[in-house]
């Protein structure tokens, strides 16, 4: 049986002695255990949170909700993965780590509400996480969306002063003579020490906002400087033969050459940002993510902490995917030549 | 075939007149060492020379002296009636390493030397018509790690030769090809150059290379570099490689370069 549109193996370009990256083979069919996966352990899960589900302080029935969603998704992606080709692609790499992670949530339930092999109040089943995440959603949105705005304040901020920093530093020899020793000297000083000051010569939103711009300079000057100041000098020389000026030495091809470093640069920023950001808010901001999980730890209600700790993840690591997408697109002529 | 473009004899002349170069020894104590010795020599309008020699010899500082990338210490380089005091999109460059952007497509690396000189929008038109001069087309849109060397190094002879310059410096261009690829170069070269009418200097290491490419080859003698013999190759093109003048010119230079005695190097 074969469905229009399906197992067509379209012929490779052949790019004369072109060297490409193998492409994903395409899944054929997918395995009986990958289709049942997210099924079965929805299954199990819901069996553990009825046997100890309600031996926490206050049960929290919407967790059965949602393994049922899990449940049914699962159910639905091994019927739609007969009909479509991505759907399967995706089945295949998703499934897996998705059925991993409810294992996952069932051990921690009966480690936590089950067995009780952890203290409370610190550590609380899955369930109490979730009824966190659904009680207290408002408050949680309100403090992710406080982080959101100081955090692209921040690193944007950052970046802007980390490029130019960098690439005067990194092109012009006066500049790296009185830039260097400052860069070298400030830069490591982790910028979560700088709050004492920053919280004296600053309001204090404004203060975070530059505690985060700072912790995000430092690497990304320092890794655009390298990049700039280690163009490789024939670059430079052919463009010189081709009538380039040195504005077009600078734009054209030292930032470009520089570019997958200033990427390096980038990521670091946005890592140390992540760390500055929560450690601003709970001393220097009344707001925040980083503000909401001393609250709530203040309150002894950890199961919001983890509520918070979920959000701070899906928060931190949609925003590095967007670099990480931002990069591919940038950098898209490595395709095939460096390791992605 | 591809219509030639434009002015079609754009070669000028290359004049070295008593040109030194020195450079700061990496021991101090040494004083400076002297890489090229007051090199004098003309190279005519649209005509191709070689320089061979072997390593240390001073070839490569000459093409940079050409180029404008380095100045001599002393004497003078000269393009038509234009001393030379710097590089410029006049004098094209290619080295071994093809050099090309990687961070642009096939076409951005040809058009490069248009938008460093600014002159992109009228001249937009040329940037294909000498990709289909070096015969890439199908790779346009490609990114230099896709191509092969003897691809990217016709890449880098497209974007030296969109600026139309007057004398084209070639620094061992073919030296990383295998065998095949160069000799399939070497007509390639050839055929650009008749195309253009572009004065060529090519530097090189390969003895057949430059009595099949070349007008006149200039022979160097390393420490300090000196210009030993100048020998012009009276040969009808195209040549054969296996002809008796081809293998007998082979053998006197050869000679000259003391490479024919029993085994032992007079060098």
């Amino acid at each position: 049986m074969s469905m229009p549109g399906e197992n067509i193996t379209l012929p490779q370009p052949v790019l004369g002695t072109a060297r490409l990256a193998p492409a994903t083979p395409k899944i054929l069919a997918a395995k009986i255990s990958t289709l049942a996966a997210i099924p079965t352990a929805a299954a199990i899960a819901t069996g553990v949170h009825y046997w100890c589900g309600d031996r926490e302080p206050i049960p929290e029935p919407r967790y059965y909700t949602l393994m049922g969603i899990f449940f049914a998704f699962g159910l639905l992606m091994a019927i739609v993965q007969k009909f479509s080709p991505r759907a399967r692609q995706w089945v295949a790499d998703t499934c897996p780590i998705i059925a991993a992670g409810i294992v996952f949530l069932t051990i921690w339930e009966a480690g936590t509400a089950g067995f009780r092999l952890l203290p409370l109040p610190y550590f609380p089943s899955p369930a109490s996480v979730l009824k966190g995440l659904i009680e207290d959603r408002a408050m949680l949105f309100t403090s992710a969306m406080h982080s959101l705005w100081l955090l692209v304040r921040g690193y944007l901020l950052g970046v802007c002063f980390g490029f130019v920093t960098g690439v005067c530093v990194g092109w012009y020899a006066k500049a790296r003579y009185w830039g260097m020793p400052v860069l070298k000297l400030l830069g490591p000083i982790p910028a979560t020490a700088w709050i004492p000051l920053a919280m004296v010569i600053a309001p204090k939103g404004y203060s975070a906002v530059g505690i985060v711009a700072l912790a995000v300079w430092f690497p990304v000057a320092m890794l655009t400087m390298s990049g700039i100041a280690n163009t490789r000098a024939a670059y430079l020389d052919v463009a010189r033969t081709l009538g380039a000026d040195e504005k077009f030495l600078v734009f054209r091809v030292a930032i470009p050459a520089a570019m997958p470093n200033i990427f390096l640069g980038l990521f670091m920023g946005l890592g140390s940002s992540f760390l500055t950001l929560i450690v601003a808010e709970t001393v220097g901001v009344k707001a925040g993510l980083g503000w909401y999980v001393a609250w709530a730890q203040g309150w002894a209600e950890y199961g919001k902490v983890y509520a918070a700790l979920v959000i701070m993840a899906a928060f931190f690591s949609t925003i590095m995917t967007l670099l990480f997408k931002a990069r591919d697109r940038v950098l898209v002529w490595q395709k095939g030549m460096i390791k992605w | 075939m591809v219509a030639p473009i434009q002015s079609s004899k754009e070669g000028e002349s290359l004049r070295f007149v008593e040109v030194s170069k020195s450079f700061a020894a990496a021991d101090s104590n040494e004083g400076a060492r002297l890489a090229l010795d007051r090199v004098s020599v003309e190279v005519a309008p649209r005509e191709l020379v070689s320089i061979i020699g072997p390593s240390g010899c001073g070839k490569s500082t000459l093409l940079r002296l050409s180029a404008g990338l380095d100045h001599p210490t002393s004497g003078e380089l000269w393009v038509g009636e234009e001393l030379i005091t710097g590089p410029s999109a006049e004098r094209g460059l290619v080295f071994q390493d093809p050099n090309l952007f990687p961070w642009l497509s096939v076409r951005g690396n040809v058009e490069a030397g248009l938008v460093a000189r600014g002159v992109l929008a009228e001249k937009r038109a040329e940037v294909s018509e000498f990709i289909e001069l070096v015969g890439l087309q199908t790779f346009a849109n490609s990114y230099p790690h896709h191509l092969s060397g003897g691809m990217a190094q016709r890449v880098a002879l497209a974007r030296a030769l969109i600026n139309h310059p007057k004398v084209l410096l070639l620094d061992e261009p073919l030296g990383a090809l295998d065998a095949f690829t160069r000799m399939r170069m070497q007509d390639e070269v050839l055929r650009l150059w008749e195309n253009r009418g572009t004065t060529i200097l090519l530097v090189t290491h390969d003895i057949d290379e430059a009595i099949y490419m070349s007008d006149r080859i200039i022979l160097m003698t390393p420490r300090p570099g000196r210009i030993e013999r100048v020998i012009s190759v009276k040969l009808d093109r195209p040549r054969q490689r296996n002809s008796a003048e081809f293998l007998q010119l082979r053998s006197d230079i050869l000679e000259f370069l003391h490479f024919t005695g029993k085994g032992d190097l007079a060098v």
